[in-house]
């Protein structure tokens, strides 16, 4: 049984009609984002169904995954906080503010905190130069931008993001 | 007069809205296209007005367009909105406030090169945008704007979406073929190019989502309107993306031809700080880097001049350091970018953007032996000339500029680690 297809039937039948019914394969980027969406990364047993659907060798999929930065094939935080620390970023203090976020979050860049809810890792230009310092947020609602930022508005941001977490715990309770 | 003939939503409000375009002239030049002109004709017109591609390489974008193959089909068209390259976010500020000139654009590329389906490539992180752009097609094809016999014509398009998922190199045109074919973004072997081997083997336009935004108003206002603006050889207006250290970084729409000290002193407001312009790099990460003196501030921004002055337009992607910033440290920046983007395919550039990094980080932290900027210099060299695609020799664009131009940001670093190696 495949789960992805029994999961998202009607989101898949959509993605494979943007391509030639001949060209399947095109549709294993989208279905690698889908496949993603909810465990936060993407497992084996995905892969497997993926190369099912698009009619590639499971080995195929996962040697995209791997090429790609945007999928994770493990686990990590609730919320990736994606800092762009490239040159132009950098040059309006875009290190400093990685760091300082890291310390006040008590772990180091590329970790995440003990409660689980975010991880912060340093990525590369995210065409938003002009705004820096800034980030981008991956999570289950997909890659927000943050721009402008300070130390203070994103660790006000992980607040909210650790409240609504709390409630949604109580109210499972 | 409004100066803007791309950035229009600047004037516009609400520009992204369909009927907001639709009344201030929008779609009027698809329709000119699709219902009076042949396609050859469109092809001319482009050829005539001059454009060159806006993505970095300057290629007279009409003659691309005239090199489709038409003893193969079907024909695609494929827009190139990966915009990845370290400086650069005009894309972006296009497809948010100004879509659908930009749709519009990539629509009549599609009918003059006859290509029935089109593709948006977009870079992964423009998640949202791409969920807007997908809301906006619909639009458009529920308006008859887009979809089976447009304006009562023979002619039918459909354009789509695609994300990528974070690869600088899927801005290559190739490896972004090989991407939205579903492969690892790794650039082919050329020739055979794109229009006459692109996506899934058939003959395929890919242009910058900047160079199609130009087109709706050359189709409008006619070529000879066009090469009014801009120089002789490089004609119309161009988007330049200004970061780093200026008072008002952002997009500034301008003439080809607009000094440096022009953009960066009257439109992006100098340098803050009380600092002084120490270096400038025009094309983003991949640009050899200027010294900013009078002479280069004073040239004109073109595809020709710039090269004059020892480095490259490229996407207009322009980086400004002050003096509180040591050379060395800015290529040990660009090379941390190059090492992590180098798709691997290429032996000089996956190992020599290795290398580089690690000389690099040794001579920013102190720790160099007096042979490692020769060194680094070395592997560049080595480099150049060698790889299938650009991106080894961006890298080496700013190591090898910036030894040379700016040495005595190397020298004293290589002597102050003397007595270090010695002992």
């Amino acid at each position: 049984m495949n789960q992805l297809m029994a999961q998202y039937p009607d989101e898949i039948q959509a993605l494979l009609a943007k391509y030639p019914p001949d060209q399947k394969r095109s549709a294993v980027m989208p279905l690698l984002y889908l496949a993603q969406r909810q465990p936060g990364y993407v497992t084996r047993q995905a892969m497997q169904e993926i190369a099912e659907i698009v009619e590639i060798t499971s080995t195929d999929v996962a040697s995209i995954a791997g090429f790609y930065t945007l999928y994770h094939e493990h686990p990590e935080g609730a919320h990736r906080i994606q800092v762009c620390n490239d040159l132009p970023c950098a040059l309006r203090g875009a290190d400093q503010f990685l760091e300082n976020l890291c310390a006040n979050l008590g772990i180091q860049i590329g970790q995440t905190t003990p409660d689980g809810s975010v991880t912060v890792e340093a990525v590369t230009c995210l065409a938003a130069c002009d705004k820096a310092p800034m980030f981008q947020v991956q999570d289950q609602d997909g890659i927000t931008y943050y721009e402008n930022q300070t130390v203070e508005s994103a660790l006000a941001l992980v607040e909210t993001w650790r409240q609504a977490a709390a409630q949604s715990q109580e109210a499972a309770a | 007069m409004s100066p803007y003939i791309l950035l229009r939503h600047r004037d516009i409000p609400d520009l992204n809205q369909l009927e907001v375009y639709r009344s201030h002239g929008g779609f009027e030049a698809l329709r000119k296209a699709v219902t009076g002109m042949q396609p050859q004709q469109v092809i001319d017109e482009v050829k005539t007005s001059g454009l060159r591609g806006r993505g970095g390489a300057g290629f007279p974008t009409g003659l691309k367009w005239s090199f489709i193959d038409h003893n193969a089909w079907p024909h695609y068209v494929v827009a190139n909105a990966d915009e990845s390259e370290p400086g650069t976010f005009k894309d972006r500020e296009i497809m948010e406030g100004n879509p659908f000139q930009f749709l519009e654009g990539m629509a009549i590329c599609a009918y003059a090169v006859q290509a029935k389906a089109a593709y948006i490539y977009l870079r992964g992180e423009f998640w949202r945008l791409a969920a807007e752009l997908d809301r906006r097609i619909a639009q458009m094809e529920a308006a008859g704007l887009l979809g089976d016999k447009l304006f009562g014509s023979e002619y039918s398009l459909r354009i789509y979406t695609h994300l990528g998922a974070g690869a600088y190199i899927c801005g290559e045109e190739t490896a972004l073929l090989e991407s939205l074919e579903g492969k690892l973004g790794q650039p082919r072997l050329r020739p055979p190019f794109p229009p006459s081997f692109g996506l899934y083997g058939k003959p395929t336009i890919v242009n910058n989502v900047e160079t199609f935004t130009n087109i709706p108003p050359i189709l409008e206002k006619g070529a000879a309107w066009y090469t009014t603006i801009g120089t002789e050889k490089s004609p119309g207006p161009k988007i330049f993306s200004v970061s780093g250290n200026v008072a008002r970084p952002g997009n500034y729409e301008l003439p080809l031809g607009t000094t440096f000290r022009q953009l960066l002193f009257e439109h992006a407001g100098g340098i803050p700080n009380g600092r002084q312009i120490k270096a400038i790099l025009p094309a983003g990460a991949s640009s050899a880097i200027i010294v900013a003196n009078d002479e280069a501030l004073d040239t004109p921004m073109d595809y020709e001049n710039v090269q004059k002055v020892g480095s490259q337009l490229g996407s207009a992607s322009i980086i400004v350091v002050d003096d509180s910033f040591s050379i060395d440290w800015v290529i040990n920046k660009t090379l941390h970018f190059f090492k992590h983007e180098s798709c691997g395919k290429c032996t000089p550039c996956r190992e020599g953007t290795y290398w580089m990094m690690h000389i690099a980080e040794r001579i920013a932290a102190g720790h160099a032996s007096p042979q490692d900027v020769e060194l680094l210099k070395g592997v560049a060299v080595n480099i150049q000339g060698k790889c299938l695609c650009a991106l080894g020799e961006f890298a080496t664009m700013a190591v090898v500029s910036g030894i040379e131009r700016f040495s005595q940001d190397f020298t004293p670093l290589t002597e102050k680690a003397l007595p270090a190696a010695a002992a």
